[in-house]
């Protein structure tokens, strides 16, 4: 399995778009690596610089419904384009989660109780979480603030996403 | 216990259950544009499978930019139409012949009720109004949709939304669905069907039912629903009547089919909101999302650079009639739209342009200074059509407020048709003179 997660963005705010992750103007490009340098283009969030905060990141953390709006797959694949391959929030919209499943991406829920103390932790530091699928687990680890070690509950669907690579591979062999 | 109608079309059309909870749903159609399916087809391609699961159950229109504006868009309509040449898809609508998706296939009478059917586009939960289970994919879903005909889905709970009383006069659909929304809040109705009844639903014409259905996504729906019934039955009857597809001799034995796709009495909602419309009054959206809801009349002045009237949300011939029916008598006293904006209605398909015409309603949109353009979904997500400047302010019948979704920088306040043409004349957000404009957008 691939690995998952790395250097950590955290995105401090709820209902963090679609459209915000990647704009819709950019829906006439017709490859995926080519929606990369247009990430989180229109988002303003608090203590977020694009240019400052995107470069070399693995992870997201966030806050509730993170994924809202359009059914751009083009949301997870402008993150995968930066290196992203997971997202960890409170909650998401439904077509975004599954989006990234299908492309063989996680989108984790944490309870928001969870997502406060990944902030107030770790927010503002290099941060590092590594997510193992198999085990069910997350780390985050910093400098500072150690190490935090998460219980991640799974679903049988979403562990086959992250193992066949997605739902075209898995799907196109069993229908 | 008894079930819901999405509970019925998930039982009905369920081939798999592969992991715990997910159903992989049989398709009865899957829509597609131009701007989610060329990477569906392009990956589809690289993998050796350019095929279709059945040419006569897929849709597709060029619909998001439409003409093309730039070379890369030139190439996802060119994408999208040698695919349907290439697959034998007679259900193809090029430019002249389209409209926004989620108006034109309801028109084409290609939904039924108990259908499941999804497209790459979150407004596919539109297609509810007809008591179909429709939702929105990204384009993963829409490849193995097209290819296998399934769907694979979380069965959603549903959501009871009984809207009671009557609406008032310039009161509309998009005005009750704004309610819906503020009360639900954005991710309110994730992973649930949003099902709409009462009597104002029962009173209300199928684009009335879609104006609500399309924008149950706003709540997070994954899709909305109303029941099907005699409305639904005369809408489909061209298609489904002796002069279309002979299914049914008479409406009441398409009723009698129709009438098992409702909810039980004793079906079980996870949640039942319900609403007296007859308190309502005209509402907009204020801020960067379209839970942030309140009346016009608490709007204060913000003064408008541009209003839009178009999409699949309300740019069918109904909210055409009502916008008209609001300018009509100042067009008539020699009055345009304020000088200081400029006002822009995009028919939502060339069926309702060309009713429009017929109805004289193009004429009073261009006497009263409107740009009239052609049917595409173009700036209601800033593609194209109407794309705001940095600090720009838009009055828009479309479903979105986000921060930059009409062009960057630009701020949008959702409303209803009649609204927006009240704000056309005004220069500002306002009702003024709506609900005096005759009931059923009479001009």
């Amino acid at each position: 399995m691939k690995k998952l997660g790395g250097k950590v963005l955290f995105l401090d705010k709820d209902d963090i778009n679609t459209d915000e992750l990647i704009p819709a103007k950019y829906l006439n490009e017709d490859s995926k690596k080519a929606l990369g340098p247009y990430c989180l283009e229109d988002l303003s969030a608090p203590g977020f610089d694009r240019a400052r905060d995107l470069p070399g990141k693995g992870a997201i953390v966030s806050r509730a419904n993170f994924g809202c709006g359009s059914s751009r797959e083009h949301a997870p694949w402008a993150l995968e384009a930066n290196g992203i391959n997971v997202v960890v929030a409170e909650s998401f919209a439904r077509i975004f989660r599954r989006n990234m499943y299908n492309c063989g991406m996680v989108a984790a829920e944490l309870p928001k109780a969870v997502i406060e103390e990944l902030f107030s932790r770790f927010s503002g530091q290099e941060t590092v979480m590594e997510l193992d699928a198999e085990k069910g687990e997350i780390l985050f680890s910093s400098t500072r603030a150690g190490i935090l070690k998460l219980p991640l509950s799974i679903g049988e669907f979403e562990l086959a996403m992250v193992r066949s690579g997605g739902w075209v591979e898995f799907a196109a062999k069993r229908y | 216990m008894g079930k819901t109608l999405a509970e019925k079309v998930f039982e009905t059309h369920v081939v798999d259950k592969p992991f715990e909870d997910l159903w992989v749903l049989k398709l009865d159609t899957v829509f597609c544009h131009e701007i989610t399916t060329p990477i569906a087809i392009a990956d589809l391609q690289a993998k050796g499978m350019d095929k279709v699961f059945d040419p006569k159950k897929i849709k597709a229109v060029i619909d998001h930019v439409s003409p093309a504006k730039d070379s890369k868009t030139a190439e996802q309509g060119k994408a999208l139409r040698q695919w349907a040449r290439r697959q034998g898809i007679e259900d193809f609508f090029d430019i002249g012949r389209n409209g926004v998706c989620h108006a034109l296939f309801p028109e084409k009478g290609f939904v039924r009720p108990g259908y499941a059917l999804v497209m790459g586009d979150s407004h596919t939960c539109t297609h509810g109004a007809f008591g179909a289970f429709a939702a929105g994919v990204g384009t993963t879903d829409l490849e193995i949709a097209v290819l296998k005909g399934v769907c694979a889905f979380k069965k959603p709970k549903t959501l009871k939304i009984e809207l009671k009383g009557a609406l008032p006069a310039g009161v509309y659909p998009k005005d009750a669905m704004l309610a819906v929304i503020s009360a639900l809040g954005m991710g309110g109705g994730t992973d649930r069907v949003l099902e709409f009844s009462g009597p104002v639903v029962d009173s209300m014409s199928m684009e009335g039912r879609m104006t609500l259905c399309n924008m149950a996504v706003e709540a997070g729906g994954t899709s909305g629903i109303c029941m099907p019934d005699t409305t639904t039955a005369d809408y489909l009857w061209p298609f489904i009547g002796p002069e279309g597809e002979g299914l049914f001799a008479t409406k009441d034995e398409a009723l009698a089919e129709y009438s098992k796709w409702s909810s039980d009495e004793d079906a079980e909602y996870d949640r039942i909101l319900g609403i007296d419309c007859s308190t309502l009054e005209p509402l907009a959206t204020y801020g960067y999302s379209p839970d942030k809801v309140k009346p016009v009349r608490e709007m204060g002045e913000v003064k408008v650079d541009q209003v839009y009237i178009g999409s699949c949300t309300n740019g069918r011939i109904e909210d055409l009639r009502a916008a008209a029916a609001v300018l009509a008598p100042e067009v008539r006293k020699g009055r345009k739209v304020h000088k200081e904006l400029r006002a822009i209605l995009a028919p939502a398909t060339t069926e309702v342009y060309a009713a429009a015409l017929r109805e004289g309603l193009i004429e009073i949109f261009v006497q009263a200074g409107f740009c009239v353009s052609n049917p595409t979904c173009g700036a209601c997500l800033g593609m194209s059509s109407g794309v705001l400047a940095s600090g720009e302010i838009c009055a828009s019948t479309t479903n979105r407020n986000f921060s930059g979704r009409m062009g960057k920088g630009g701020m949008i306040h959702l409303m209803s048709p009649a609204s927006a043409a009240a704000t056309a004349l005004e220069g500002r957000i306002s009702v003024a003179r709506i609900s005096a404009a005759k009931k059923g957008g009479e001009v």
